[in-house]
């Protein structure tokens, strides 16, 4: 048996693909996404809880902010290890595009991979299967012609 | 303060995962939606197993959810009812989906990569953001 002390174990860092730990990952994505709903009847969609933030929503500001505080802490602790890395290819004005398609996107539409894709799915919306069928196709479509029609 | 607790909680949870299965990152997400690769070896299947890690839990929760009268901590549900799919709908699912092509970054990853200190992550968060604040005002 391996004996290995709290402080010296450290959580993995994917490099390529690696099952376990994306499944481990997503448990905890999930387990975020049931949490919010048992303890505070909340859907765990990420769009929902910042476009609510910026729209100045009063009543559900406590909530969000405190969810929004450990969501970005959580990342910066994880992606403080210098073994972490991340890798961004578009240019600046790619980025603004994207970002402004997303962030009105994903609020006319009512939700995105979190809302719609994991606590949508996780509770049999028929809504959010087709939102999720339709953004997962219109990704790949769009990375197909940037990549491969474009840039090929 | 049990609302405020549980909030940051399950933010940091969320957090955590998304980093810990590589999705705070744009090419390893861009390497799942690549389906050209699936024939050059090259495709990275990670996204579909984190969503599946994640349904496996989050279904039980939302079955459980559904069994109580009131979540546990405030005093009703604020879980949307069954709605129609309308234009509305499609309409933003497509923008999203153009968005999260080109760069590969959907809002909770965008959000939780925000901590890199990367000016590419600054960027993109602050169009999305301005992105939803634009909705609020013209199409709502």
């Amino acid at each position: 048996m391996c004996f290995v002390a709290a402080w010296e174990y450290r959580l993995p860092v994917m490099t390529s693909f690696d099952p376990l730990t994306a499944l481990l990952g997503g448990a905890l994505i999930g387990l975020a996404a049931a949490l919010a709903v048992l303890f505070n009847g909340r859907v765990a969609g990420i769009s929902g809880i910042l476009g609510g933030i910026l729209d100045l929503d009063r009543a559900n500001m406590p909530w969000r902010l405190a969810f929004l505080i450990g969501l970005v802490g959580a990342g910066a602790v994880m992606l403080a290890r210098p073994e972490a890395t991340i890798e961004i290819t578009g240019s600046t004005p790619l980025l603004i595009a994207g970002g402004l398609l997303v962030g009105f996107g994903t609020r006319l539409g009512s939700g995105c991979t979190s809302g719609h894709g994991v606590c949508g799915l996780a509770r049999g919306s028929k809504r959010s299967l087709v939102s999720t069928a339709i953004y997962m196709g219109v990704a790949v479509a769009t990375l197909f012609v940037v990549r491969h029609v474009i840039g090929g | 303060m049990m609302r405020l607790l549980s909030g940051l909680i399950a933010g940091a949870l969320f957090g955590a995962g998304l980093a810990l299965s590589g999705m705070v990152d744009p090419a390893r997400v861009l390497g799942f939606l690549d389906i050209a690769g699936i024939a050059q070896g090259t495709w990275d299947p990670t996204l579909a197993f984190v969503m599946a890690g994640a349904l496996a839990v989050a279904t039980p929760g939302y079955w459980l959810a559904r069994r109580r009268a009131k979540p546990m901590f405030e005093p009703a549900f604020q879980v949307p009812g069954k709605g129609v799919v309308d234009r509305r709908l499609t309409l933003g699912a497509v923008m999203f989906g153009l968005g999260w092509g080109l760069v590969g970054f959907c809002p909770g990853p965008a959000l939780a990569a925000l901590g890199s200190g990367r000016t590419e992550v600054l960027i993109f968060a602050a169009a999305m953001a301005a992105g939803m604040w634009l909705f609020g005002r013209v199409a709502r």
